[in-house]
């Protein structure tokens, strides 16, 4: 079925599922930078410490917005269905 | 914004217990998101207090200790003592007759004690089979990450005196 003729509960649910697989691999990323983070830290390469947080920091916001990209498509999604329940 | 505007007018309380089984889905899904996203702000955390670690951290001041005479350790053999506190355990191998080295004796893998191999000429971790060189203490072989801290040694007539520890950082 294309995008467009599904209904908007599905719709909103395919969007929300690829915000999610989104979130999870930037999820691992963030994990894999920790963790390199800190083995370097602890290595004595103190230099490492700033860009990694930036970057920590800049995954965090987009996970952040990503977030606020669900909640938004599950109340529009929510709102729909009262909708077509009241018609 | 659009993204920004308030979601719902009717209480989310009404639709996280909803009658209809469709909505379980979207309460589900979102709660998950919230729970990722707590976990990705976890992990930025950890970055900021490496950076504050970093940022913040003062240069360590080690005291000279004696360690032993020259004389004591043999050709091939070593010596432990503790340094700088005594929770440091360390080890002091002499190579050959005019060399004489110290490096701390915690594996930098999961801190199992190191031991000197005269046979093979080099320091060797139990546990993982790490390999660790006598000359700089550089990683041979095996899991460990970091080469083992040095301690810094000065020879004052017949005495070995521990003066500080450097880490040789890796190629």
């Amino acid at each position: 079925m294309e995008p467009q003729h599904q209904p908007p509960r599905r719709r909103g649910l395919t969007a929300i599922d690829g915000a999610l697989a989104l979130i999870t691999i930037l999820l691992i990323v963030q994990m894999w930078l920790l963790t390199a983070t800190l083995e370097s830290y602890l290595a004595g390469h103190h230099e490492v410490a700033l860009p990694g947080a930036i970057v920590s920091g800049v995954i965090f916001l987009i996970c952040a917005g990503l977030y606020l990209f669900v909640r938004r498509v599950d109340a529009d999604a929510r709102e729909t269905s009262r909708e077509n329940r009241r018609d | 914004m659009k993204l920004f505007q308030p979601e719902s007018k009717r209480p989310l309380w009404k639709d996280e217990f909803s009658i209809n089984r469709a909505d379980e889905q979207y309460v589900s899904r979102r709660q998950f998101t919230k729970f990722l996203v707590l976990t990705s702000l976890g992990m930025f955390a950890g970055n900021v207090w490496i950076l504050a670690r970093s940022l913040f951290r003062k240069s360590p001041v080690y005291p000279e200790q004696n360690i032993c005479r020259a004389t004591d350790v043999p050709v091939g053999g070593v010596w432990l003592f503790r340094y700088p506190t005594e929770k440091d355990a360390c080890i002091l191998i002499r190579p050959d007759d005019q060399t004489y080295v110290a490096y701390s004796q915690k594996c930098t893998h999961l801190s199992c004690a190191v031991y000197y191999a005269p046979a093979k000429n080099r320091i060797e971790c139990p546990c993982h089979e790490g390999y660790f060189s006598v000359k700089d203490g550089s990683v041979l072989q095996g899991p460990p990450p970091r080469p083992l801290p040095r301690v810094v040694l000065e020879r004052r007539g017949d005495q070995l005196v521990a003066v500080g520890i450097t880490i040789k950082e890796e190629t």
